[in-house]
């Protein structure tokens, strides 16, 4: 865990130099670089940083409510698995290849200019692009849980059965805390890739963190600063989930330190 | 020494089968247990005796002939299934304790939950068993932290804090180290001492000796014999018998 958490330290730190390497104009070249609108001395630089980290709340907002919804999506998903049914084993097959198999953007457009047609019913921006993400996602939650749920071994069932849990208690104090344990790691990926998946809604205009650096691009003509600045609050985003993700792993591992 | 025959029956199975797709691994099995008896059930690996074990809990479903407990017909009916599993508890050979729960915990959990116990009830309930099985002072360790024959322990004392009526053995000694043996098997032999209706399986033949009212010998699928602890053990009838209690019996 240590030298995990070490390694994953010293590649931020050789990401930073190498990034600061290349912004900073030090790769040469004829391009005069104009880091003043973006400058936090600059008034017109505060304007604009103010403008591009509002888009925060959104990023931030529709990677929990995807991940949120789709965790719980998954979670159904997956459940047949413990149950030898085969309709619903088919139904949960199906769900995961059909969901799985179509690209997020796709599904975003479909969502927010699909359904409204057929069924008169419009969402919010925010609301379409959580549900777009969160379905998508869902099919890879499913399939994360699956695994977990199957590497339980047969005798914890076979443990609660026999003491005649109910199939909702097996789940709820037998099953699900061992297998959750067992899929935080990627589940924490997952989290990750709801960050970076929420800027494809700047496609329907949900102003997120990438809709804004578009915009102020229109405005003020300097993409090459602009997006760079947008790559950076992405890394410092993910790089944060990253590390309360590791966190979390390690309180949970800390907990079941004996176990095993 | 055997049960008197007024005593009610606890288990009857009559004419049970189990294939696994064409392979039978019970062919067949009359068998009684009643209140207080305890049967001991031996054979070659693979005889069907795990198989048979599991069908009583209806872990396995057999596949025709019927299995009754306390009267009660097993079937795929949910209601009763989990009535007669709070009834009959199981001990296994790899112990299968929840190893994400406290030894407290991995014993308040059923009967709060489907006894319907407060905590501080089965709280009481579960020291009085650790007690018995000797390790109270391993009550709030993780089973990860316990040796083989501590958990197996506490697996006994999982299944007795239901109060069963009637308790199974999966070959409970077979994943110990051999000097962690005894220490279940004197538990086990206290059970029987108590009055504990008992099936199990094992290979110890000692301990069966000791305990056994009824000794079962399978092979194939089918039990081979069956009689009083002392003809089965002095005066085997059948062939595989005898040759099988050589072979465990000689070292």
């Amino acid at each position: 865990m240590n030298r995990r958490a070490t390694s994953a330290r010293a590649a931020t730190a050789f990401v930073l130099v190498a990034l600061a390497f290349a912004l900073s104009g030090c790769g040469g070249g004829t391009y005069t670089w104009g880091w003043h609108i973006l400058s936090p001395f600059d008034p017109r630089g505060q304007t604009n940083i103010a403008f591009l980290l509002q888009g925060l709340g959104y990023t931030l907002g529709v990677a929990l409510a995807a991940i949120t919804l789709s965790v719980f999506l998954g979670l159904v998903v997956a459940l047949p698995n413990l149950i030898n049914n085969r309709f619903l084993n088919l139904a949960s097959r199906c769900y995961v290849e059909t969901f799985r198999s179509v690209p997020m953007l796709v599904m975003i457009l479909w969502v927010y200019y699909g359904i409204p047609v057929l069924t008169g019913f419009e969402f919010s921006v925010f609301v379409a692009g959580v549900i777009a993400i969160a379905l998508c996602d869902s099919a890879f939650e499913a399939e994360i849980f699956r695994a977990g749920i199957q590497s339980i071994e047969r005798g914890q069932t076979e443990a609660a059965d026999s003491l005649g849990l109910s199939f909702g208690d097996k789940l709820r104090f037998i099953i699900l805390p061992q297998a959750i344990r067992r899929v935080l790691p990627p589940l924490g990926n997952q989290f990750v890739y709801m960050l970076k998946a929420s800027s494809l809604l700047s496609v329907i205009g949900l102003s997120e963190l990438t809709r804004r650096a578009n915009e102020l691009v229109v405005t003020e003509f300097r993409p090459l600063e602009i997006y760079s600045f947008l790559v950076l609050e992405y890394l410092a985003l993910i790089l944060l989930a990253s590390w309360a993700v590791r966190r979390l792993e390690y309180r949970m591992a800390r907990s079941e330190r004996s176990v095993e | 020494m055997t049960a008197t025959p007024e005593k009610p029956v606890m288990i009857e199975l009559e004419n049970v089968v189990k294939t696994f797709g064409s392979f039978r691994a019970l062919g067949g099995i009359d068998l009684k247990v009643r209140l207080g008896e305890r049967v001991i059930v031996c054979g070659p690996s693979g005889s069907g005796k795990s198989t048979l074990i599991r069908c009583i809990n209806r872990l396995e479903a057999h596949s025709s002939g019927t299995i009754r407990v306390e009267g009660i017909e097993l079937t795929g009916e949910t209601a009763n299934l989990a009535t007669i599993r709070s009834e009959v508890g199981m001990v296994f050979q790899q112990f299968n304790l929840f190893p994400h729960m406290t030894v407290l915990d991995n014993l308040t959990l059923a009967p709060v939950r489907v006894r319907g116990l407060t905590k501080e009830a089965a709280r009481e309930i579960a020291m009085e068993f650790l007690e018995r099985v000797r390790i109270p002072e391993q009550a709030n360790k993780y089973p990860g932290q316990l040796s083989g024959g501590q958990q197996q322990r506490v697996a006994i004392a999982r299944a007795l804090c239901m109060r069963p009526k009637i308790l199974l053995f999966d070959e409970p000694t077979s994943a110990l180290d051999p000097e962690m043996i005894s220490e279940v098997l004197d538990v086990m032999v206290q059970l029987a001492e108590d009055g504990m209706t008992m099936v199990c399986v094992t290979h110890e033949m000692g301990f069966a000796r000791k305990v056994a009212d009824t000794m079962v010998f399978m092979d194939q699928g089918l039990i081979v014999e069956i009689g009083t602890s002392e003809d089965f053990f002095n005066n085997p009838k059948n062939e595989r018998t005898r040759t099988f209690l050589n072979q465990i019996l000689s070292h």
